[in-house]
């Protein structure tokens, strides 16, 4: 159907989908909120998604936590049927009903932070096959340092995972941290190219950074047909918090 | 590593304890791992099922997580301790639920491409009529055996036939295919079928060679007298 080394299709949907990706402290989440901010300012209706928030993956990883069970292939896949999830409820419907779905991190993340984990990269790709490519794909560059100053002069403290913690390649949550999330590093830059992402220097400032994300996004939206821009304009979130708001009809 | 396949409510459970029994009866140590028995997912899934909403390709990889942890955790560290592993259904429940649903081959044998190939993997064959009558007569039809979430008939007793009858079809193409060893169980005792399954798995675990007793610690008592 596809081949070996590829996920997915570019899709044929009326909506368009504007992904970012980067690792923890990059900024991207700052960035595509600010995104939104704007598109809705500008009468589109969009639709927002992001990874990890579902139960579903809330409850195993603590589980897995909890007992040191989840390895890396079971730590993958967790994380692959929850996007499966998220996709067929909250990516394809509103892309189907001509919106724009922002989605904070997307199949790349498996892509560099599973291989980083000792998955096998040809694997994960495959395993992603049913995942459709997205109109535009940002990567907030950033040097792990930069990330790790972020993450501990702001909100909150290093994650379990993210530090990558369940490796053993450091008990200093900091140490881990920066090892692990190197690795996830060098592996999206592996993925930038072979995707072709959108790269964006992560280190410059907020505005400026938006700046060019804005002029990016006017470029990929040149074509796109908005299927209603009444004024009433409105962001919808998915995930658990409004269970079924779309499309819980249109999934056979 | 042995692995018994077959449809829902053709008995494998049945078996399976019975096998586990006789293998005990033998010497060998054997653990028992079940489909959707793992620790990590079972509670999930069950979650996802009363829910209703999964898709067919979440449900491949849900089944893959759920099947990766009990190898990781339960089956390879079985096998690694010389235990036998009685495995009710295997990777090819999930290839046939898959297929029957439109999915691609190719994709979800990649999704459990990091799964063990069994030693032996017994088939346990039916038909329809036979399947009807046996889990009527039981516990009755459940929602999902009967494949309700694919809408093949108005109720639950005709799409059980229709989803069930593709099911099969499927695994029979799928005993060429892997080179199952069927069993057949149309019209026959479960006494009849577990002497059928036990001929089959004897060659398997059979010991080649007998243990040597003078190798026994304390030693014997020439050895002793020695010292």
């Amino acid at each position: 159907m596809s081949p070996m080394k590829s996920y997915g299709q570019p899709h044929q949907y009326p909506g368009r989908l504007i992904i970012v990706e980067g690792i923890d402290g990059s900024g991207k989440s700052t960035q595509l909120q600010l995104l939104q901010r704007w598109l809705v300012s500008q009468g589109h209706t969009v639709f927002f998604t992001e990874w990890n928030s579902s139960r579903l993956v809330k409850e195993t990883t603590k589980l897995g936590k909890r007992n040191r069970t989840l390895t890396p292939l079971t730590f993958s896949l967790i994380h692959a049927t929850d996007f499966a999830d998220r996709l067929f409820y909250n990516v394809i419907p509103p892309l189907k009903a001509g919106m724009i779905v922002l989605a904070d991190r997307y199949v790349y993340t498996a892509f560099a932070r599973d291989v980083a984990r000792g998955c096998e990269s040809g694997w994960v790709r495959k395993l992603y096959d049913f995942a459709i490519r997205p109109d535009l794909a940002f990567y907030f560059k950033v040097p792990v340092d930069v990330s790790l100053g972020r993450i501990l002069s702001g909100r909150a403290k290093i994650k379990y995972y993210e530090a990558g913690m369940d490796l053993n390649m450091s008990q200093d949550p900091v140490e881990s941290f920066s090892k692990f999330q190197s690795k996830v590093l060098e592996e999206y830059d592996r993925v930038v190219e072979e995707y072709h992402l959108t790269v964006v220097d992560a280190t410059a400032e907020i505005d400026e950074q938006q700046e060019l994300v804005r002029e990016v996004v006017s470029r990929t939206l040149a074509n796109y047909q908005p299927r209603w821009k009444d004024g009433q304009a409105q962001v919808l979130r998915g995930g658990d918090s409004v269970p079924g708001t779309l499309g819980a009809k249109s999934q056979g | 590593m042995i692995v018994i396949e077959g449809t829902d409510g053709v008995g494998r459970t049945t078996q399976i304890e019975r096998l586990r029994n006789w293998l005990e009866i033998q010497g060998h140590g054997v653990v028992e791992t079940g489909w959707t028995r793992s620790e990590l997912m079972s509670n999930l899934i069950e979650l996802a099922k009363e829910g209703n909403t999964l898709t067919r390709d979440t449900f491949g990889l849900l089944y893959a997580t759920d099947f990766a942890d009990r190898l990781e955790n339960q089956i390879i560290p079985a096998l690694r301790s010389g235990f036998i592993v009685l495995s009710d259904r295997y990777v090819y429940t999930a290839f046939a639920r898959h297929a029957v649903r439109g999915g691609n081959a190719e994709w979800i044998h990649g999704v459990f491409g990091f799964a063990i190939i069994p030693d032996m993997v017994l088939y346990l064959r039916t038909d329809v009529e036979s399947l009807v009558s046996r889990v009527i007569s039981s516990r009755g039809m459940d929602y999902w055996e009967s494949g309700m979430d694919m809408h093949l008939g108005s109720d639950l007793y005709d799409s059980f036939s229709v989803y069930q009858q593709r099911l099969i079809t499927e695994y029979e193409r799928m005993a060429e295919e892997f080179k199952f060893e069927a069993v057949d169980t149309v019209r026959r005792s479960i006494d009849d079928i577990q002497e059928d399954l036990r001929k089959r798995i004897e060659p398997v675990v059979r010991r080649t060679r007998k243990v040597d007793v003078s190798l026994l610690d304390p030693k014997p008592a020439e050895a002793k007298r020695e010292r």
